[in-house]
């Protein structure tokens, strides 16, 4: 009753409409595939989303003869991704509680720019310290992270308590904290920063590097594989013991070998990519070896480790927490959610400091790649992440979003820039197509969403 | 000018009431939308509670629940006073609700649902195979043939959808139920497994509110009937001492059986 199911067509004795009958002929013509899709109980959405990246990849690659596939510029992809999509994994939060933060970039600018002066103005200067202390870096991560919930939960207070709708309150806070850079700023770079605070930008300071290296990588690969495959096990086992239906062994074990033949060969490519000669004949020198032929590889860079664990966290929380369900539940129907005995006000104001805290994980990230604070920093960010988040499958609706989705989204947003940087394509040109790549992304989802329903 | 009428015309029975409503009074800026009602519900009772719309049943209902606490007024669980200020507080009281607009979140799965807010947990995680588990053993007694508990409740038909409400509210071993148009939106197959369920509820010693418009189905499931007329309540009566055109009276015309005329109860009839 009311659901559709596929083969269903159309209703009796009227012509479809041209989409439907599109879509309809798409499904057929899919059928085996979505049964197979069926019993492996994969997001289809999702599956859409690496097949639409798998092709900006592949063209990108064809058009730049090769360049676009190198391991270098997938490096570089990578590390450009990490600080979107780290602020887009709390963004889909804030987006499913049907909320909005228009103030990640300029919170992300005036966290970057509070933790500069930390590093290279506070702890060394006016507490007298000096420069390059073994603590720099953390104290200054810890301070800033605090700072950004802080900061967000405010917004959040004034959101959740205050009643101020979220879209208002975000775009005071844009001016503001933007505001607040230029103030104390008065225009001034802060720099240099900690040269072990550098490292999470994933740049090389010396015969430091930001990256993990080549064995570490593999170590890392390898952990994730082994939690993979754990949690398929752990869940099947709880399926199990309740006498729930599981799904078939063979769909399982293909689940998980794809997931691990991605992080594996995501290592791979790190892998692949060789520190510059330079800087490699210092770091032979340091270990007293010779430069293997091939070069000494990079490996995962700190950023992208950085985005890993936070992908794991903001994860952890949204499906295996209250927290998360209660945002869900908020955004599916925010008075059932209320009439349950859940605490909204505190639930909404609680996503916006999460979402403060990415904004300033982020603005290391970032401020550490620059070896700078600039008033500029995060200029336009909330527009990249929202996008992200919303290409990732995030509805303006409420209620309906995924963490990965949002990373998948931050991705292809970024292959789009970085392809189009590499054909020289002309920043204006790049933002019409991420533009239209943005509506078409969220049209073509609510008519196949619409179908579904 | 209508009296209200407070005192209930049936002899009391001399057990403590598990929930009662003492003088309750609603308003919304200056509308009064519960003025002064009294009611009661005994353990293993249903007690409907009837009038036109906007007769305040629902908002009186509400006071109840704890999604509007009321502006004055008493509400005692066994005899003791309590304050109710928000959902959580009726619950831990052992008061459910199901609403009439059910109170679903549609993104979410029928187990998310029934455990909303209460969620089981293993140590500090969410345990979703225990809670599909319960959710398969209550939703199995409402309705054999519910399968889909992976699935959104968005997509899930209304019968299926007042069966998880249902089962929310039954699941947390509820001393007494508000049930708020239970079967408005169910078909009569549908309806008369509601039916049957408030029988054995009943039976297993709950006591319900059924508020309903449908005068039949109130007169087949209660013992006794609140009417309540623009805010106020017309009358308790015993449903085996009135007839339904009586009740209608009270319905309609916000008086008392007694108070009919019976030239007034013929023009109900036209």
């Amino acid at each position: 009753m009311g659901v559709s199911v596929p083969g269903e067509a159309t209703t009796e004795g009227q012509p479809a409409p041209p989409i439907r009958s599109f879509v309809d002929a798409v499904r057929s013509a899919f059928a085996p595939v979505t049964g197979v899709l069926r019993s492996i109980e994969v997001d289809t959405r999702m599956l859409g989303m690496v097949a639409a990246l798998i092709i900006i990849w592949v063209s990108f690659g064809l058009v730049s003869g090769g360049t676009f596939l190198t391991a270098r510029n997938l490096w570089n992809l990578s590390v450009q991704s990490a600080s979107i999509a780290i602020m887009a994994t709390g963004m889909v939060l804030v987006i499913v509680s049907r909320n909005i933060d228009l103030s990640v970039g300029s919170m992300l600018g005036f966290l970057g720019y509070t933790m500069a002066m930390f590093q290279a103005v506070w702890i060394p200067q006016s507490l007298g310290l000096g420069l390059e202390q073994p603590f720099t870096w953390v104290v200054t991560l810890v301070l800033g992270i605090a700072l950004g919930a802080a900061v967000g939960g405010i917004q959040g207070f004034v959101v959740a308590y205050g009643g101020v709708p979220s879209f208002i309150v975000t775009l005071g806070g844009l001016l503001i904290w933007r505001g607040l850079i230029f103030r104390y700023a008065q225009g001034q770079t802060i720099a240099p920063l900690d040269t072990t605070f550098q490292m999470l930008g994933g740049g090389t300071v010396g015969t430091r590097v930001g990256a993990l290296g080549e064995w570490p990588s593999w170590i890392l690969g390898v952990v994730i594989c082994l939690v993979i495959a754990y949690t398929l096990i752990a869940s099947r086992r709880r399926r199990r013991r309740y006498g729930f239906p599981v799904r078939p062994m063979w769909a399982e074990v293909l689940v998980g070998a794809v997931a691990c033949g991605v992080v594996l060969g995501t290592v791979w490519v790190a892998n692949s990519y060789p520190l510059p000669p330079n800087v490699a004949e210092q770091v032979a020198q340091e270990r007293g070896i010779p430069v293997p032929p091939g070069g000494i590889p990079t490996g995962v860079a700190f950023p992208v480790v950085i985005m890993l664990i936070v992908t794991l966290i903001v994860t952890f929380l949204a499906t295996r927490r209250r927290f998360g369900r209660y945002v869900y539940a908020i955004g599916g129907n925010p008075e059932a959610a209320a009439l349950a005995g859940i605490n909204v006000r505190r639930t909404i104001m609680l996503t916006f400091a999460l979402m403060g805290s990415l904004a300033a994980i982020s603005a290391a990230v970032q401020t550490a790649r620059l070896d700078a604070a600039v008033t500029s920093l995060g200029v336009q960010n909330e527009l990249d992440v929202i996008s992200a988040a919303v290409i990732g499958g995030t509805s303006f609706a409420g209620g309906i979003g995924t963490v990965p989705g949002a990373i998948l989204g931050a991705v292809v947003m970024q292959s789009l820039r970085s392809g189009m940087v590499l054909l020289l394509v002309d920043s204006p040109t790049q933002d019409i197509v991420v533009g239209i790549v943005l509506v078409v992304a969220v049209g073509l989802d609510t008519v196949v969403r619409r179908r579904v329903s | 000018m209508i009296t209200p009428v407070t005192a209930t015309p049936i002899a009391a029975p001399q057990r403590v009431p598990l929930v009662e409503l003492r003088n309750i009074h609603v308003a919304f800026g200056g509308v009064r939308a519960v003025a002064g009602v009294t009611i009661d519900l005994y353990a293993g009772e249903v007690v409907g509670v009837v009038g036109g719309n906007g007769a305040g049943k629902t908002t009186l209902m509400r006071t109840l629940s704890g999604a509007r606490p009321p502006d004055s007024g008493q509400i005692l669980v066994n005899g003791q006073p309590v304050t109710i200020g928000n959902p959580r507080d009726a619950k831990a009281l052992g008061v459910e609700t199901i609403y009439q607009t059910l109170a679903l979140a549609d993104n979410l799965d029928a187990p998310a649902n029934v455990f909303l807010g209460r969620e089981l947990q293993a140590t500090t995680t969410l345990d979703d195979a225990a809670m599909e588990s319960a959710t398969r053993k209550v939703i199995g007694r409402l309705n054999p043939n519910f399968k889909n508990f992976k699935t959104p409740v968005l997509r899930l038909s209304g019968g299926q959808r007042q069966a998880v409400a249902i089962a929310r509210a039954i699941q947390f071993n509820a001393r007494a139920l508000i049930m708020d148009e239970p079967t408005a939106a169910l078909g009569p197959a549908e309806t008369a497994q509601v039916h049957s369920l408030i029988r054995q509820l009943k039976s297993e010693g709950i006591g319900i509110f059924l508020v309903s418009h449908d005068i039949h189905d109130v007169f087949d499931l209660s013992e006794r009937i609140s009417v309540m007329y623009h805010g106020r309540l017309v009358g308790t009566v015993n449903k085996n001492d009135v007839t339904t055109d009586e009740v209608l009276g009270m319905i309609i015309l916000g008086k008392p059986p007694t108070k009919l005329t019976r030239q007034e109860l013929a023009e109900l009839h036209g």
